[in-house]
């Protein structure tokens, strides 16, 4: 049995106070499916790093209200702000993203004032700009490209957004490459590139063809709306594409180091999973798995059977109820235990050389520093059950 | 119809949302199977392309067509469909302008990649246009074809703007086809024949979440459901005892004695488990605690709540008619 990974023989156990102390550390991605404590997790990392005397910045996206509040950001304001009360050498920064503002900014970089003005007007951009879907991941990804060529922290860790798929994060930026090189905008855009009539002719048939049913579909204002958009939109793409990619290729880089991050159930054991063979197909850096929310009992030498067989018998004999409730209640977490276990089992077999770091089911959720200080420490391996 | 009173009579699509990891998909499929209990007929749509239905049914990946799923107690059917954008555009086409090849045409050009990127709100409305329809549509001799529509929905955070497509898509187009079409989904989604249910944890986020979530149904206008709270651990202990320990007054000599009469353990050894497990009590008592104080905060919403146990082993189809049964005795179903 490993004692610090919970008796998964053959994981190793993740080191994340080596991995913040090593200089040459200068990005962590934290990525996993929604609701394992994913936001949590970066900001303790970020903390952490900070009192071991590196300086970080976290970038959020979409934090918990209390948890932004631990670090003392209150709005929204797409800006680093410095989190007091950090001890030591280093310092900690802190922001959430403004993904309709981080795009703004990059349209405002890659248009003249007049085709900006035109993008920014346009519903299509409103649409585009203010969604959830694929805008926040990669507006994350920009940010981050932002923050590491700034050059301002020597340690950048990332949150990212709450995608129905861990997976989205990788692919929204390629996605919306794809969809400018699409034959449909290749349609949409033609008239308007070569500027009229003739090219209009060329693409006559197919044109009047799609045009004529997304007319239909949509209706003629917002057909114009669109090839208007689309044709700006298109003409600054080559910008933040060759900007995306640079981002993507910082991600492949030795500086960088993926943490996933799940809680002991199936969905999420399986998203760790994918994303962990996802990570190595595109060469990027993993550097282990954390498993919040674990169940451990400080008493587990007397198992969920023995427990409940002898809250059995002292109700059988009327007696001392309170230790039949008190043993009816171990059983319970001994049991959830070892189906927590058997998830992680899944997971150690199918990658048994990935590090792995449990975090502790807490009570609470953080609302302070201290509670994050907390949880770093708990990251960095010091969780010790009581035998 | 139905021979008893249930909270939700007259509701004709559930729309089941929550923080991720809440167990939204569970909830939905258990509730599909108490709502079609006593012989009725219920479609449960999924919409986010992760044949989460499949897997808590242990089927293989559902096709984009109605099939039936499930048995329901009492003899009903379940019936399960997982929507997929592109083939609701077809539909879409064919049922308002007999225009299926045109629409396949424009498959090809990748239009639904392009409204997935571009405007989700469209393709927003392409899906809630599907389930309205299965909500609204009726045979031959002009019954409803279901009783029931579940919808197993996009989580707490993207709920409103996914249910409002008519102010999504308001912007973008302000009259003509997309724009009728979203005034058409959205007599169903705001009308009384609507309700949005949340499901959540005892735990501070998703709590906190449901509140807000709440908040911002009412503020579109949309028909606000109940609060379904999952996965509730059964509190054993008498309520002084945890009072205690959440205190850090927990006696472990009670326990020692108690240990050794049930034969568990002797002399100095009773005394170190019943000290750990003293530990595991306080531990216990505090979180049952900090669930007294979130259940308050749910029961402050107004809105009925329904309490779904943890079930220690994971939901298998036996858990799933374990909680549907437990959905129909609290009266949701």
């Amino acid at each position: 049995m490993n004692e610090r990974t919970g008796g998964h023989r053959d994981a190793p156990v993740l080191d994340l106070d080596a991995i913040v102390d090593d200089r040459n550390t200068r990005i962590i991605v934290c990525c996993g499916s929604g609701g394992v404590g994913k936001t949590t997790t970066a900001a303790a990392l970020g903390l952490r790093a900070a009192e071991r005397g590196r300086s970080a910045v976290v970038l959020t996206v979409d934090p918990a209200r209390r948890l932004a509040q631990s670090m003392g950001l209150t709005e929204l304001d797409n800006t680093p702000r410095p989190v007091a009360g950090v001890d030591g050498e280093g310092e900690l920064h802190a922001m959430m993203l403004d993904m309709k503002r981080t795009f703004d900014e990059i349209i405002e970089a890659h248009a003249d004032p007049e085709r900006a003005r035109q993008i920014l007007t346009n519903p299509f951009y409103q649409s585009l700009s203010s969604s959830f879907s694929g805008t926040q991941e990669y507006m994350a990804m920009e940010k981050l490209g932002q923050l590491r060529r700034s050059g301002d922290w020597d340690l950048i860790i990332v949150d990212t957004p709450p995608s129905r798929s861990a997976l989205d994060f990788l692919d929204a930026p390629e996605r919306l490459g794809r969809f400018l090189d699409g034959r449909l905008i290749r349609l949409l855009t033609a008239p308007a590139k070569v500027g009229g009539r003739s090219a209009f002719k060329l693409f006559n048939a197919g044109f009047g063809f799609v045009a004529g049913t997304l007319t239909k579909l949509l209706g003629a204002q917002v057909l114009k709306d669109l090839q208007t958009f689309v044709s700006a939109l298109d003409a600054v793409f080559g910008g933040f594409r060759a900007r995306a990619d640079q981002t993507y290729r910082l991600l492949q880089a030795p500086g960088t180091a993926f943490v996933v991050v799940a809680a002991p159930e199936r969905d999420a054991m399986r998203e760790a999973s994918y994303f962990v063979e996802r990570l190595a197909e595109e060469r990027m850096p993993l550097a282990g798995l954390v498993v919040n929310r674990v169940h451990r009992s400080p008493v587990s030498g007397l198992s969920a059977a023995r427990s409940s067989a002898a809250a059995e018998d002292l109700e059988a004999r009327g007696e001392h109820e309170l230790t039949a409730a008190v043993l009816r209640l171990h059983a319970d977490r001994m049991q959830l235990a070892a189906r927590e276990h058997r998830e992680q089992e899944h997971f150690v077999s199918a990658h048994p050389t990935v590090p792995i770091v449990q975090v502790p089911a807490m009570p609470t959720d953080v609302h302070d520093l201290e509670g994050l200080r907390e949880v770093g420490a708990l990251l960095a391996g010091r969780w010790r059950p009581a035998a | 119809m139905k021979a008893r009173d249930t909270d939700w009579d007259g509701v004709r699509l559930h729309v089941v949302t929550g923080k991720g990891g809440t167990g939204k998909t569970t909830v939905a499929a258990a509730l599909a199977l108490a709502l079609a209990a006593g012989g009725r007929k219920v479609l449960l749509v999924e919409v986010e392309g992760r044949q989460g239905i499949a897997q808590i049914f242990d089927l293989p990946p559902l096709p984009y067509e109605e099939r039936k799923i499930a048995v329901a107690p009492g003899g009903g059917d379940v019936y399960a469909l997982a929507i997929d954008p592109e083939e609701a555009m077809l539909d879409y086409l064919e049922m308002f302008y007999g225009m299926r090849r045109a629409g396949r045409a424009l498959s090809k050009l990748g239009i639904v990649d392009f409204a997935t990127t571009i405007a989700p709100g469209f393709r927003d409305v392409l899906v809630t246009g599907k389930t309205t329809e299965a909500v609204r549509r009726r045979d031959k001799n002009g019954r409803r074809v279901y009783d029931a529509v579940v919808l197993d929905a996009p989580p707490t955070g993207r709920i409103v703007r996914f249910l409002n497509v008519t102010n999504e898509v308001a912007g973008l187009a302000r009259m003509g086809p997309i724009k009728n079409h979203a005034d058409l989904v959205n007599g169903v989604v705001a009308s009384p024949e609507t309700a949005v249910h949340f499901v959540t944890l005892l735990e501070e986020m998703p709590v906190q979440e449901t509140i807000d979530g709440l908040a911002e149904l009412r503020a579109a206008g949309l028909p606000p459901g109940g609060v379904f709270t999952n996965m509730v651990r059964s509190s054993l202990l008498p309520a002084e005892a945890v009072e205690a320990a959440s205190a850090g007054r927990f006696d472990p000599d009670e326990l020692a004695l108690g240990l050794k009469a049930a034969g568990l353990a002797d002399g100095a050894d009773a005394a170190a488990v019943a000290s750990a497990l003293a530990e595991e009590i306080v531990e216990h008592a505090r979180r049952t605690e900090l669930e007294r104080q979130e259940r308050a905060s749910l029961d402050a919403s107004g809105r009925p709540r329904y309490e779904l146990p943890l079930l220690p082993d994971g939901v298998d189809l036996a858990g799933l008619y374990e909680l549907a049964e437990s959905i129909r005795t609290q009266g949701a179903a």
